[in-house]
């Protein structure tokens, strides 16, 4: 599993200027939300998690369609299932690759919603919890489906028409966090939304890995 | 593989649930009193709540195929699964139809984000994109196999979904049951539930037949004559 993750994440690094791309495009996206709103600064600020979360889930449809195009081309994937490692091992090393790069981009992403929106927060570590449980959270069902979409043809529509529904509780439990964390939590209520991604990330993380061979091998 | 005894069980299914619908409609129209709070307007829970019990029972029933399927690998469960998806997809259509036009006169919206509510609309709008996969998979061992898992993994949301926007958000009214409506309204409501059953494990039969022939087809080795025309 160490040697799949190191491939990928050689791999991401070969092709950093894709990951340079889809932080334009989720800052772009950040742009384009507020003028939804128009220049109520208020509002914005009221607004702003859930437009950081929004531009990260609709980046990751990039970022995770696109985690299985070397697998495809020339049959890698084949290749790839041919030496003796698991198909898990496999799973997982792509799975904690795309969980980074979408941790990056999330982190990537909050300077550019504090200046666009004024949504300022000393709450950094929490911030960063909530980033990185809700990049694993989109990652790991994420992981499972590109492996299927990338097999086929309009895996650009069917990735997000099967992501999209599966991860309500993450997208509702990051944007309550990151909003309780930007604007005063006096209930203490954070904690019970991260709770709640520590449960989703534990469903899904372990259900993935398990059904991932027979997706790849059949 | 192809079922050449073809049973009528299922048309008897769909013919015991509509006459079960058309007498339960009618109790529940006509004879049963009018709700004390929310007048006739009550009356759409007859179809109401048995949509919703029977929603639910077919994404379950899909759900156990899906697992059956991944396990055991027989091409009847994946027909079965396709069935119970569809018809799932079909009644939670018309369950959020039905809540929609209970809502506005009783809570002044069509919609709520309430947790029943949204994870119905989640469910419907995943087990939709199922169905748009296995449109989209030609190989029928992939298809197959695919939709399984997809089946497992968006069944096993439903919890956290339930659960995530009930704590985000609530104003559904109690769960409607025989338990918890007075007794003037239980035998339209169970007849009505009845026979949406009878309705739904009849079409789910019917459409699982189609399944299957149309597998049948597509994994059935060309006829004979056509390789004779290419040799």
């Amino acid at each position: 599993m160490i040697a799949a993750l190191r491939k990928e994440l050689l791999l991401q690094w070969r092709t950093r200027a894709q990951a340079v791309a889809v932080f334009v495009f989720g800052a772009t996206a950040l742009l384009l939300f507020s003028f939804a709103i128009g220049p109520n600064a208020a509002a914005l600020r009221e607004y702003a998690a859930g437009f950081l979360w929004l531009a990260l889930l609709l980046s990751s449809t990039l970022t995770l369609s696109e985690s299985f195009h070397a697998e495809m081309e020339n049959s890698a994937l084949e290749g790839l299932l041919l030496i003796p490692a698991s198909p898990r091992a496999l799973y997982y090393g792509k799975a904690v690759a795309n969980a980074i790069q979408l941790i990056v981009l999330g982190i990537a992403l909050v300077p550019v919603m504090i200046v666009l929106y004024d949504a300022g927060t000393m709450r950094l570590p929490t911030l960063l919890l909530i980033i990185i449980l809700g990049g694993a959270g989109l990652s790991a069902p994420g992981t499972l489906y590109a492996a299927m979409t990338s097999q086929i043809r309009a895996k650009q529509m069917l990735l997000p028409l099967l992501l999209f529904p599966l991860i309500v509780p993450v997208l509702l439990a990051a944007v309550k966090a990151t909003s309780l964390a930007i604007l005063g939590d006096p209930m203490e209520q954070g904690r019970a939304w991260l709770l709640l991604l520590v449960a989703f990330n534990g469903i899904y993380w372990s259900l993935c890995g398990l059904l991932f061979a027979r997706v790849v091998e059949d | 593989m192809p079922n050449h005894r073809v049973s009528n069980l299922p048309y008897a299914f769909v013919a015991l649930g509509v006459l079960c619908l058309l007498i339960g409609s009618y109790l529940g129209l006509f004879v049963a009193p009018p709700e004390h709070y929310m007048g006739d307007v009550q009356r759409i829970m007859y179809v109401h709540v048995p949509t919703a019990w029977n929603a639910m029972l077919a994404m379950t029933f899909a759900f156990a195929a899906a697992v059956m399927f991944l396990f055991t690998n027989d091409w009847k469960w994946d027909a079965r699964m396709e069935a119970a998806i569809e018809v799932g997809v079909m009644l939670a259509f018309l369950l959020c139809c039905q809540g929609a036009i209970w809502a506005k006169p009783t809570w002044g919206v069509w919609w709520d984000w309430d947790p029943r509510l949204t994870t119905t609309a989640v469910l419907l709008f995943a087990f939709a994109g199922i169905l748009a996969l296995r449109r989209f998979v030609d190989d029928p061992v992939k298809r197959g196999t695919w939709s399984a898992v997809a089946t497992v993994i968006a069944y096993a949301d439903v919890p956290i979904v339930y659960y995530s926007v009930r704590w985000w958000n609530s104003l559904h009214q109690m769960q409607s049951s025989p338990a918890t409506v007075s007794s003037a309204f239980h035998l339209p409501l169970r007849l009505n539930a009845f026979g949406v059953l009878f309705l739904m494990t009849g079409f789910i039969m019917l459409r699982a037949r189609i399944a299957s022939l149309r597998l049948a087809e597509e994994i059935a080795p060309p006829p004979a004559d056509a390789l004779g025309e290419l040799a």
